[in-house]
């Protein structure tokens, strides 16, 4: 018989405290050695995790009105300027906007010491953050400057909302000129002197659900230490299957749009950062459970680093110029031995996403689970994935 | 001669004494004050950056004094309650002094193989490698 769940039923394990909730680096063994069918009935739901700079991320921050009211028309926090084009004292800031006293990347490469990524994370560590705000005045906001200092506890509502995040699959950076390259994939030594990749592959949330057949829209996910939800899907969502020399990998371009409430968040999974020659970000760490609804689920899910691949890419020219030519596919688990073969010559590797951060991530989603404390939601709409051949837009620049 | 870089340690005693413009007016050493923290009348650290020809007697006066001085070398430090374990430090630092520790992935420091060349405080997205004094 085939194994079929519901949603209905595995909450009722969970709630009952039965469900059987497992990583998705448990469940590749396990199902190495059992066999996908057996796993599927012995197993409810398995959780992923990863953790890594997601530029696409900020926040909505409503500051409570002053006496008198203002219509706040520009929004500073620590120097770095939020978009104020809200309602009166609204405003969202995002991760990858620099102070502005930033020489951004005049004195190349920059440093970008701080931005609004630093700001959110400033403000889920409780610290206080300084808030500048100008208006022109209108008879019923009347005030037209104010200078105050506020904490996350003081402000009224204060939400992460992640327009792109948690991508599917990234690409393996590379560098073929003769000269460093400062990216968003971090420092790419010149003549092919390392590769840089970004997911945590096997336990990496789209790439175990690679169809989109659970996580959708209302999908409850772990997102920064507390809870949150799949909101849409991404922008440049984009799952396609990748090609290899006529077969078919997996797919790959996949992104969520994820929201959930700063103050629930913890500091540890919400990290500013900062690339050098590149500029800031955040580091957002999310977890979401899959649950094992049948065997083609538990299949999808059980996919080790040795069956999840990346495409091999050179940031000094296919990449910027969009040249759309890759150098070949590699392996997760080859980029994860520390080394790996390109035009044939060694090369080594480093990640930029933490794959311990990613494991501790999965691990403590599934102790909630366990523990009855974080039931599944049924998406109420599905994202859409590769069958449904969505082709990317580029943007014509017209003379 | 290059700058040779030093810590000073007053106790209550001595942190009143006007020791910097004796290592200038008498020894003829260039100072150049990296970080201070001196109250009248209590402990306190000032770390300096001293060149000269004189600078071994600059020193004997200081120890004279009673103000206890150590020879500082700078070197970077591993912050791993900041670190994220995102790897990407790995593969800049020249001498394998930064690694991961495979199959968990970790990183880990080996501060004897650290030759403080100091790409790593730079490629580190969180600032979890430091510099220290
Ligand atoms: S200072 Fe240089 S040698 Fe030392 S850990 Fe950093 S990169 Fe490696
Ligand atoms: S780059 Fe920084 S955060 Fe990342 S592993 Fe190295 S020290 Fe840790």
């Amino acid at each position: 018989m085939a194994v079929e769940k519901t949603y209905a039923e595995i909450n009722a394990k969970i709630k009952s405290g039965q469900a059987v909730v497992l990583t998705a680096e448990e469940v590749v063994s396990l199902v190495a050695e059992k066999g996908v069918t057996q796993a599927a009935k012995e197993v409810d739901v398995v959780t992923t995790g990863t953790f890594g700079p997601m530029c696409s991320s900020g926040a909505f921050l409503n500051f409570g009105h002053p006496k008198p009211r203002m219509r706040m028309s520009k929004v500073l926090l620590n120097n770095v300027p939020a978009y104020a084009g809200i309602a009166a004292v609204d405003a969202y800031i995002g991760a990858t906007e620099p102070t502005l006293d930033d020489p951004l990347n005049k004195k190349f490469p920059g440093e970008f010491r701080y931005g609004g990524g630093h700001v959110i994370e400033d403000l889920v560590a409780g610290k206080p953050v300084k808030l500048k705000a100008q208006s022109y005045g209108t008879d019923c906001y009347p005030l037209k400057e104010l200078e105050t200092e506020i904490t996350l506890q003081d402000i009224n509502e204060a939400f992460l909302f992640n327009p792109r995040n948690a991508y599917q699959n990234y690409n393996c950076a590379v560098n073929l000129s003769d000269r460093t390259k400062y990216t968003y994939m971090g420092m790419l030594k010149p003549k092919l002197a390392n590769a840089h990749y970004s997911t945590s592959g096997q336990l990496s949330p789209l790439l175990k659900d690679p169809h989109f057949l659970t996580i959708g829209i209302g999908t409850r996910i772990f997102l920064g230490g507390g809870e949150g939800y799949v909101a849409w899907y991404g922008t440049q969502h984009f799952p396609s299957m990748l090609n290899a020399s006529g077969v078919e990998l997996h797919p790959s371009g996949g992104t969520l749009s994820v929201i959930g409430d700063l103050k629930q968040m913890n500091q540890r999974y919400i990290r500013g950062c900062s690339f050098i020659g590149y500029g800031c970000s955040l580091a957002v760490g999310i977890g979401i459970p899959i649950p094992v609804l049948n065997e083609e689920v538990m299949y999808w899910v059980s996919r080790s680093d040795k069956e999840l691949y990346a495409p091999i890419v050179d940031y000094s020219d296919h990449y910027p110029n969009r040249t759309g030519e890759n150098l070949g596919f590699v392996s997760y688990a080859d980029l994860k031995s520390g080394e790996i073969t390109v035009n044939g010559k060694k090369v080594k590797t480093a990640p930029l996403s933490s794959y311990p951060m990613a494991v501790e991530i999965a691990t403590e989603l599934k102790e909630r689970i366990k523990a009855g404390k974080f039931e599944l939601t049924q998406p109420v709409q599905q994202l859409p994935s590769a069958k449904d051949n969505i082709v990317p837009k580029s943007l014509n620049v017209k003379e | 001669m290059s700058p040779k870089k030093i810590i000073l340690r007053f106790s209550a005693e001595t942190s009143e004494k006007p020791i910097i413009y004796h290592l200038v007016k008498d020894y003829n050493l260039m100072v150049n004050i990296i970080k201070a923290r001196i109250n009248p009348a209590r402990e306190g650290t000032m770390v300096l950056e001293l060149t000269g020809d004189r600078y071994e007697s600059g020193i004997k006066y200081l120890e004279e004094q009673n103000i206890k001085v150590q020879k500082l070398a700078e070197h970077v430090n591993h912050n791993r309650q900041n670190c994220t374990s995102c790897g990407v430090c790995t593969d800049a630092c020249p001498t394998g002094a930064l690694f991961l520790e495979r199959p968990a992935m970790e990183v880990q420091f080996n501060s004897d193989k650290c030759i403080v060349c100091q790409i790593c405080v730079k490629v580190c997205p969180v600032k979890a490698m430091e510099v220290c004094f």
